[in-house]
């Protein structure tokens, strides 16, 4: 409806389209435009790959660096059974009380299982295993105690509850020594927590960053449109419609700086998981580099499309009203 | 259709364009406003078009207070006023198609629908045949049509007009004028600024004519 004349009505509504079919085309002129921002994006193929570049590389390294952590925490719950306590038993005790002690044990509420090496057994064992039998078979008595691995329950495996668990146990008559190897375990979720924070910290200035660089590019497109803008507000068209295109332009921005940067993080993992490789063979380690699953390639596409939007969004808030026709 | 009301515009700076100017445009009228260079012809022609707020008084446009019209609803105006210009402002890059349908693609019609009445608008004008050029390659009476044809393919009641004959030849000028009666025959209110006095002096249209911002001549008293 016209608002100075009352009798006169709006092109649709003249040509007498449906509630219905405005709402389609609503979305066809939608589609339209982005297609033809799509267009005016391959005008200039090398200026606009280049701006999808800086997006995409910017967040490759956050993404990478994501990879990381998430890789290093499954290692870290692997580890978990490291809060495992051993016993180191009195030489002097009987086959009989290390049974009872070992029933014990197992009875306990904080613990979950206990795992008996038997040192007759674990004898045998380091004899075939370590190269000094013959050394060993000029022993008289069997130099190894009886050891107890014992695993407390899932709630008890945090480092402060082991630790006592563990002091409470020393305290056993039948112990001679207790160890619980939890300093490397605490020293590796520090530095996960400081990769974590480091990350995001990062992640933040880059994702900023990515904001302001789409925002200046979009700044410069308005800008070289200046006199079609001007054009357009005088025949008519409200801010919305001359921002719809340059909306697309950011989002298509994202759209394919977010593959570009799926491509360079499956890159640069495939560059770093021969080095984990040999890592993890220096350990004995099967282990192998996971890179991003499918959810969280379309969380790392979203957030790229989210980021041009945004840029150009602000963007455009700034500048297509400040242009006025003269 | 067109009222002013003791209409003053000063702008930043303290030039003051337009000095407590009145006049009111009949619904269907066709009107000159002439005067030289700076006297505040296009001024007045952008406190229409609200491309300006006046300073002091009111402008009304059908008996609507253009002061109570917000920023937002702006481009709804301008959608009811065609607007032709000396430079005829067409984009370069776009077909004659394309730019003649602008106006309309803004108001929400599909490019199919458009297309007839884009058609339809070239017709009127002459240049039913020339879709698919590129303004450069049209001649400059060519494309002053072709903005015309931008200015009333959505059919506003009201045509604005800056010196639409400002670059062309008194052959070409008096065709664009004849273009402007066909549309104000129609009922079109049309009011046209220009400094060209032997087009005014050879058709016998109300003329308006101001004089360093002030209306020294409404066209009105000199018949009465």
């Amino acid at each position: 409806m016209s608002l100075l004349f009352r009798s006169r009505q709006q092109g649709a509504q003249q040509v007498k389209i449906s509630g219905f079919r405005r709402f389609v085309m609503f979305w066809v002129h939608n589609a339209q435009q982005a297609v033809a921002s799509l267009g005016e994006l391959a005008r200039y193929p090398l200026a606009s790959l280049m701006t999808m570049a800086v997006l995409g590389l910017s967040l490759t390294l956050p993404a990478t660096l994501y990879v990381v952590v998430k890789n290093t925490e499954t290692i870290g719950a692997d580890w978990q059974h490291a809060s495992e306590i051993t016993l180191f038993l009195r030489k002097d005790l009987s086959q009989q009380e290390v049974s009872t002690f070992h029933k014990r044990l197992s009875l306990s509420n904080d613990v979950e299982s206990v795992r008996w090496i038997d040192k007759n057994e674990a004898l045998q064992e380091f004899r075939e295993a370590s190269g000094f039998g013959d050394a060993l078979n000029a022993l008289e008595n069997n130099p190894l105690p009886d050891v107890l691995l014992v695993l407390p329950v899932a709630n008890k495996r945090g480092t402060a509850q082991a630790q006592a668990l563990a002091q409470q146990l020393s305290n056993e008559r039948e112990v001679e020594q207790v160890r619980l190897d939890l300093d490397w375990l605490q020293r590796l979720e520090a530095l996960l927590n400081l990769i974590r924070d480091g990350l995001l910290a990062l992640a933040t200035l880059l994702c900023v960053a990515v904001v302001l660089i789409v925002g200046n590019t979009i700044r410069l497109n308005i800008n070289s449109k200046r006199d079609e803008i001007m054009v357009m507000k005088l025949v008519g068209a409200t801010d919305g419609f001359i921002q719809r295109p340059f909306l697309y332009t950011g989002v298509w921005y994202g759209f394919v700086g977010g593959f570009i940067a799926w491509l360079a993080t499956a890159m640069v993992i495939w560059w770093i998981s021969g080095a984990v490789a040999d890592i993890s063979e220096l350990y004995q380690s099967q282990f192998r580099l996971s890179g991003l699953n499918f959810n969280e390639m379309m969380v790392l596409w979203l957030v790229a499309i989210g980021l041009g939007l945004l840029g150009s969004y602000i963007a455009v808030r700034k500048h297509v009203r400040t242009i006025e026709p003269q | 259709m067109i009222k002013f009301e003791q209409v003053s515009k000063t702008y930043p700076g303290g030039f003051q364009a337009l000095n407590n100017v009145s006049f009111h445009l009949e619904p269907g009228e066709m009107a000159f406003l002439t005067g030289h260079s700076g006297a505040g012809k296009s001024t007045l022609l952008k406190l229409i078009s609200m491309m300006e707020r006046p300073t002091a008084g009111r402008v009304l446009i059908n008996g609507h207070d253009l002061k109570r019209i917000n920023v937002r609803q702006i481009p709804y105006v301008r959608r009811d006023i065609g607007m032709i210009f000396q430079d005829h402002r067409l984009l370069m890059d776009k077909t004659v198609l394309d730019n003649v349908a602008l106006p309309l693609l803004i108001e929400g019609y599909s490019m199919q629908e458009a297309r007839k009445r884009v058609q339809a608008a070239l017709e009127k004008v002459g240049l039913g045949d020339k879709l698919r050029h590129y303004p450069m390659m049209l001649s400059g009476g060519e494309q002053q049509r072709v903005g015309i044809a931008r200015a009333v393919v959505n059919k506003p009641p009201l045509l604005l007009a800056d010196e639409p004959t400002g670059n062309l030849d008194p052959k070409l000028s008096s065709e664009i004028i004849k273009l402007f009666e066909d549309f104000n025959r129609v009922g079109v209110s049309v009011l046209i600024a220009t400094h060209d006095l032997g087009l005014i002096a050879r058709l016998r249209y109300r003329t308006l004519t101001l004089r360093d911002g002030r209306m020294i001549n409404d066209g009105l008293q000199e018949e009465g």
